[in-house]
């Protein structure tokens, strides 16, 4: 039975899209989460909509115009963040909002059948083509390329940004390089878990990996593995049930995550209780 | 005003910090710091105190670079703010920093030796090590090595910064509230750090605990939103009055008593 899962080719590529997502959520997710970025990557995905629904109306694959709208909203986003000023989640909830509703203004402008835009929104890891594969591919190797070769820098930039830029390390080009990392990582996603899902796959297995995880770097390696077992067990589930892949990988994340936190909670003594509550 | 010195002195030699007629706003219109002329001799040690909210952070970050002025001139041994290469050392406050995030003591004081070009697949050599355990054991903490930084107390992680801020090996050291959230006996550690670093680096130093600065610094600049009086380290009812403008327990030099009667607060 299990055997003649693997044959499937679109069980194959799900198999390989859920390692690709897991990478790349694993990685950028610890980033995110330390520097309280979430809404802001929340904001990038939602705005990527718009770019679903240009590739749709001009008639070129949605997944690449939501790859150059995200990477739009991420260096606009990163803009106005560095900009500081109180007015910055406001101006990302415009961005979050206007992103959507272009794509669904794009979607209603083209001509013919509406297609179904269910699986960019909710993920559709089943239907996931060799064409997104191959994008997938370049991107996850891209993220994991950037934060390997610049490891001890992201590191100084995630635990003191100022102290960084005092010692004249280009803390600006980090920022614009994680913000673009970010709207890759959220292209990656897409295909699995979809836009409105984005945010569970960036925070769940990181917070989990963050209980348990004692350095960075290892923090990053359980991430990608937990993110690996939701994702592996979510699509095994969604299969064998025959519901919604994305929906399932989300909520066995939200789940994990509870039951780890709880566990935690009730052995009071654990040391690493200390530095998380 | 008139309790200023050097306004009018340009001359930039030998001078670790100058700032002239600096205005530095919030988000807004509203001046956090306005009008401050003050100049900083190489070798000094500088305490700056003053209230709450008084503008002391504002006025390190505009020196650092972080904040950008909205007018006025700021230089640094000559440089503009956020130009000055490796002459500062910067030691925030600790309350800015996660104290949960997932780093040892010893990798926070290599992140000093860092430098500003990227070197891809950086490790940090066997001198940056070296380096970097001889500073902790000068600042006292050299067991706590490999100690997450979650584990450490408020002293002990304000040494450990003290000791990031030495690894840049700066000519001008900038503390922020060095001594708010440490125990008495690291307090007086730090401070006889400082009189001994002071030898070789020119020190400023932002607080509020008056004891410190006035048994301790060189100079003193009181700062509440304007510069209210810059000179020698003796506080006295005046300045504190100006400064103020509400009473306070001024403690000096170690012993505790209050100068100022109780009054109303004024504007």
């Amino acid at each position: 039975m299990l055997l003649s899962i693997f044959q499937c080719q679109f069980v194959y590529n799900a198999l390989i899209a859920s390692i690709f997502a897991s990478i790349v959520c694993g990685i950028i997710g610890v980033i995110i989460v330390e520097k309280k970025l979430v809404m802001m990557s929340g904001g990038i995905a939602h705005t990527s909509y718009g770019g679903v629904g240009l590739g749709y109306l001009l008639g070129f694959e949605p997944i690449i115009g939501a790859f150059f709208i995200s990477v739009l909203a991420s260096l606009g986003i990163c803009y106005i963040k560095r900009k500081g000023g109180t007015r910055s989640d406001v101006v990302i909830g415009l961005f979050w909002s206007l992103g959507m509703a272009l794509g669904i203004l794009f979607i209603a402008l083209m001509p013919g059948y509406p297609p179904d835009l269910s699986s960019y929104l909710f993920g559709s890891i089943l239907s996931v083509t060799r064409t997104d594969l191959y994008l997938m591919a370049v991107l996850t190797l891209i993220v994991v390329l950037v934060i390997t070769l610049l490891f001890d820098y992201w590191k100084s930039y995630m635990f003191d940004d100022e102290f960084a830029a005092i010692i004249g390390i280009k803390t600006a080009f980090i920022e614009y390089l994680l913000f673009i990392l970010i709207a890759m990582s959220v292209v990656v996603l897409i295909r699995v878990v979809g836009i409105i899902l984005v945010l569970a796959l960036f925070t769940a297995p990181t917070a989990i990996a963050g209980l348990l995880a004692k350095n960075l770097k290892s923090r990053m390696v359980y991430s990608v593995i937990i993110g690996s077992f939701f994702c592996l067990a979510g699509l095994w589930i969604s299969y064998v049930f025959n519901i919604a892949s994305g929906a399932t990988i989300v909520i066995l994340s939200a789940i994990g995550y509870l039951a780890i936190y709880i566990a935690i909670s009730i052995k009071p003594h654990t040391k690493r209780k200390q530095s998380y509550l | 005003m008139s309790t200023l010195n050097n306004i009018y002195n340009t001359d930039f030699s030998g001078k670790a910090v100058c700032i002239e007629n600096l205005t530095v706003n919030y988000g807004g219109e509203t001046p956090a710091i306005e009008g401050v002329f003050l100049n900083v001799e190489d070798g000094d040690y500088l305490g700056i105190i003053g209230p709450n909210g008084g503008g002391k952070t504002t006025l390190l970050k505009a020196i650092i670079g972080l904040v950008s002025p909205a007018s006025g001139k700021i230089e640094i041994y000559g440089k503009r703010p956020g130009k000055t290469g490796r002459l500062i050392g910067y030691v925030p406050q600790i309350t800015v920093l996660d104290k949960s995030f997932p780093i040892t003591v010893h990798e926070v004081v290599l992140t000093g030796r860092l430098t500003s070009a990227f070197t891809l697949f950086h490790k940090y050599t066997q001198n940056d090590r070296e380096k970097a355990d001889e500073l902790l054991d000068r600042i006292g903490i050299c067991n706590l090595k490999g100690r997450m930084i979650s584990e450490l107390s408020g002293g002990e992680f304000q040494k450990m910064l003290i000791a990031r801020a030495l690894a840049v090996k700066p000519r001008l050291l900038l503390l922020d509230e060095p001594t708010a959230s440490v125990d008495v006996s690291s307090r007086d550690q730090i401070f006889s750090l400082l009189n001994e670093l002071n030898k070789s680096m020119t020190i400023l130093l932002v607080t509020h605990d008056l004891s410190a600065v006035s048994s301790h610094v060189k100079t003193l600049a009181c700062l509440n939103r304007r510069l209210v009086y810059h000179g020698g380290a003796e506080l006295n009812e005046e300045v504190v009055r100006a400064l103020y403008g509400c009473p306070i327990d001024l403690i000096a030099h170690g012993v505790p008593h209050r100068v100022l009667k109780e009054h109303e607060e004024s504007e």
